[in-house]
């Protein structure tokens, strides 16, 4: 117990204020602490979640990508398209599209930061403008509907019928969001790749000298984050059945901020999957909780600043050092 | 290979030439390094060590012309996973550790390279860090955060990471600059049992004792350029700062009687688990010196003196007023002025420039009429600064990050003495520094005390203290146990005292 809050400091400290809010809102609210509620917290920020370990990396590279969502939205209209050309697929070939399509979108990124030594944050803005502007030009803003049927049929994993007659379910995106988290913790914390890219994140120079391949740690943080876009795409369009070309802009923002309220250091080497669940997680539940409170939603987006205020704020209170026997750890 | 043909040189290089923004860093040097041999590397600061380590290694690439060979082969071209392979281990001068990591990873980093991925072993991991800081002897907590630990022990995570790998060559670029006599030892005799075991070593200090005690064959530079290779047999200190300076520097004890008032009086100063019951008086254009192991509660003492961490007990007083510092900002205010010893985190802002770190200090002072920067004052103090500590560099807009070590520690003292304190407390300021740039700073430090400046002047090293200052005080276990006048007790008593 010391050893993890000594390793993750602020997910430990995230985790204290998500079950002190979860208490207080149980008892603020009824309908708070049911299956319902619980079950449809999970289904909708599942895509939130895959995007959030996919930026989790290039946080940890030292990177930053403001264009993921769009190119989500680029990813859907390709996916449409393609699998309408190939007669309509299934989820194993809905899966590669996207994957691939968001890989691809992601080493643009990679390719223009290494290539041309610009910091991240600039290509990154320039990329979202310019996904943007393509997806709108080509799609004149038209929404799609003609998804092929296993992609816009609910595929529902686990059902139950709660007391009082409502429908508790876990759907797809929700077992997608949990494969997405086991992956991308496998590569940081399991193998050598993901250690390196922690140190390049870390300490460049230190890691130059080492001899790590910069380009490719690059190529692996962005085609890391362009996939999991692609994949979280392909979900949100599960969800909604439709596909609207401007529907997800403005989301790198929020998951951005969840991610940071996780514990990932926007100077790169720091960060963890858990701390990316417990910040969207954190988030989702203070909107919830306003919501059941009956709270107008145009105060969400005050509230959920000042607890990232608050959180950043706190940041350097190491709990570790409360628990530790004798003062100085 | 038969077993009586001679050992392969384990470096054989010539022609390295390197021209930084049209400078020459390296001028058609030659570097040769026997296998088994601990090979010494000399020079005043920014005379092209770190870069010809930096050549060899495959950081930055020579000039056209040089021929490089490694282990008897032949290079083109090296690159850092190159120079690995080729069985060559770095213990980098700005250690290039990572701050984010635990302890057990930046030791056995080198595990974790390699373009396939793998899967880590964290238990692996764990045992290679563990050897490695038991071959020197010293104990850390592998789990910690690197950047937590103070400067010394961040030496010792660099020193132990490059004994993981199964090298044959052995860089170690300053490797002593921030440890304490017992740890050099125990470096040292790693080195030795290194060398014993066929390793090559090729170590760069600027404490000559140092390199005449564990090389036995040193290549001096100057300017970039090679004076020569020298066995280190017969070699004595005055002849190697000769070689490396070009003119010697005799010095005498330098202590004698101030004569200003008491400016600095601590009484009875006590912060728990650093330092206890610490009192002194320190007087206009004293020079005093406070000494003894790291650990003994020194720089914890400046901390508060500067303001940075409150004292449970005791007061500080400034001329007679008592003084309540809640920050640092208020130690300036009152004219008090810190050199750190750990001046890559704490002195300096490495990616900015020279200029703007030189006036980081006293920004209010090079304000213009709207109270908006002026670049004419700033350009004044800086060319001042630079001129009064001889600080070579190209120009004042090149990051900080760009100076040789020892240049660097000389932007430190600019900062500070631009800022005319009262107080100065130097705290290791001669880490790194060589022995030319080192009298020079302590004639620089004559002078201020001349001008009524009062300076506390911390170091580990207790000939540097015997030397410098006025008045001696040995400080162990946080408290203050002996005085000592230079002019009464021997360099030889005071060492077997505080090295006991
Ligand atoms: N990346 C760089 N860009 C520009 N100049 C550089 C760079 N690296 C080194 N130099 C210059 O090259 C010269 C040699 O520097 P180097 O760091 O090799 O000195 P050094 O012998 O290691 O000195 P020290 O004992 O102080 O560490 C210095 O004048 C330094 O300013
Ligand atoms: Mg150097």
């Amino acid at each position: 117990m010391h050893r993890f809050l000594r390793a993750y400091p602020t997910e430990s400290k995230l985790l204290a204020v998500l079950l002190i809010l979860c208490a207080g809102l149980s008892i603020a609210s009824p309908d708070f602490l049911t299956l319902v509620n619980f079950t449809s917290l999970l289904n909708n920020n599942a895509v939130n979640v895959i995007w959030a370990v996919g930026l989790l990396v290039v946080l940890i590279a030292g990177g930053i990508d403001i264009s993921f969502a769009v190119a989500a939205s680029v990813v859907q209209y390709l996916c449409v398209y393609a699998l309408v050309a190939i007669g309509g697929g299934n989820w194993a070939i809905g899966f590669l599209f996207a994957g691939g399509f968001g890989l691809a979108l992601g080493l643009i990124n990679a390719f223009l930061i290494h290539q041309f030594r610009i910091i991240s944050i600039v290509v990154t803005i320039s990329t979202f403008n310019a996904f943007f502007g393509l997806l709108m030009f080509f799609s004149s803003g038209r929404f799609l509907y003609n998804l092929p049927s296993w992609w816009s049929n609910r595929v529902i994993l686990w059902e139950y019928q709660t007391a009082n007659g409502t429908w508790a379910e876990l759907i797809l995106p929700v077992l997608v969001m949990a494969i997405c988290m086991a992956a991308t913790w496998i590569l940081i914390r399991r193998t050598t790749t993901g250690r390196q890219l922690y140190a390049f994140g870390d300490n460049p120079e230190g890691a130059r000298r080492a001899g790590i391949p910069i380009g490719l740690m690059q190529a692996i943080a962005f085609g890391w984050c362009g996939m999991m876009a692609g994949i979280g795409g392909l979900m949100q369009a599960h969800i909604t059945k439709e596909v609207i070309p401007n529907a997800l802009v403005g989301r790198e923002l929020e998951v951005l901020a969840a991610v940071v309220l996780g514990g990932a250091r926007l100077g790169g080497g720091r960060g963890s999957v858990l701390g990316c669940f417990l910040g969207v997680l954190l988030v989702a539940i203070t909107q919830n909780g306003l919501n059941l409170l009956g709270v107008s939603p145009y105060a969400f987006k005050m509230v959920v600043g000042i607890i990232i205020l608050l959180a950043i704020s706190t940041s350097n209170l190491d709990p570790a050092k409360w628990f530790a026997k004798g003062g100085k750890v | 290979m038969p077993a009586d043909a001679p050992p392969v040189d384990a470096l054989r290089f010539s022609g390295i030439a390197k021209i930084f923004g049209g400078v020459k860093a390296l001028d058609d040097v030659s570097f040769t390094v026997g296998a088994g041999e601990v090979h010494c590397l000399a020079g005043e600061n920014g005379c092209g060590k770190s870069t010809l380590i930096k050549i060899v290694t495959g950081v930055y690439q020579p000039e056209p012309g040089a021929r490089m060979q490694i282990f008897g082969q032949d290079y083109a071209q090296i690159s850092p996973t190159q120079a690995r392979k080729a069985g060559i281990a770095v213990i980098w001068q700005d250690l290039a550790l990572f701050a984010e990591m635990t302890v057990a990873e930046n030791i056995a980093f080198e595990t974790m390279l390699g373009n396939r991925p793998r899967g880590v072993s964290y238990s692996r991991l764990r045992t290679a860090a563990a050897s490695a800081l038991a071959r020197l002897d010293v104990d850390l907590d592998l789990d910690a955060r690197l950047g937590d630990l103070p400067i010394a022990q961040r030496q010792i995570v660099a020193i132990a990471r490059a004994l993981v790998s199964d090298a044959r060559l052995i860089f170690m670029d300053e490797p002593t600059a921030s440890l304490t006599q017992s740890e050099t030892d125990a470096l040292l005799s790693v080195v030795r049992t290194l060398s014993a075991r066929g390793v090559a070593v090729v170590f760069v200090s600027h404490r000559l004792a140092e390199v005449l005690e564990i090389s036995s064959r040193v290549t001096v530079l100057r300017d970039g350029k090679l004076v020569g290779v020298y066995p280190t047999e017969g070699m004595t200190q005055s002849r190697l700062t000769e070689l490396m300076t070009g003119s010697s520097f005799a010095q005498d004890v330098m202590a004698r009687d101030p004569t200003g008032s008491d400016v600095l009086r601590v009484d009875d100063l006590s912060r728990a688990g650093e330092y206890e019951g610490v009192s002194f008086t320190l007087r206009g254009g004293e020079v005093l010196g406070l000494t003894g192991l790291i650990g003994a509660g020194r720089t914890e003492l400046c901390h508060t003196l500067f303001g940075m961490t409150p004292a449970d007990r005791g007061r500080i007083s400034l001329n007679g007023r008592e003084l309540n510092l809640s920050s640092n900002r208020d130690a300036v205010a009152e004219g008090i002025a810190y050199v750190s010893e750990d001046r890559l985190a704490l002195g300096l802002i490495q990616p900015q420039s020279i200029s703007d770190n030189t006036v980081l200090a006293v920004l209010r002072r090079i304000t213009g009429g709207v109270g908006l920067l002026s670049g004419q004052k700033q350009e004044a103090t800086v060319a001042h600064w630079m001129a009064e500590l001889a600080v070579k560099i190209g120009k004042p807009a090149d990051a900080v990050s760009t100076l040789s070590g020892g240049n660097q520690q000389r932007v430190v003292l600019a900062k500070w003495l631009a800022t005319q304190p009262k107080v100065l407390l130097l705290d290791c300021p001669t880490v790194g520094v060589d022995v030319g740039a080192r009298a020079g700073i302590f004639r620089i430090v004559r002078q201020l005390a001349e001008k009524g400046l009062a300076i506390l002047l911390v170091s580990d090293e207790v000939p540097e203290v015997y030397m410098n200052a006025d008045r001696v005080l040995h400080m162990a276990g946080g408290r203050i146990v002996a005085e000592w006048d230079p002019r009464r007790t021997g360099l030889s008593e005071m060492e077997a005292a505080v090295y006991a």
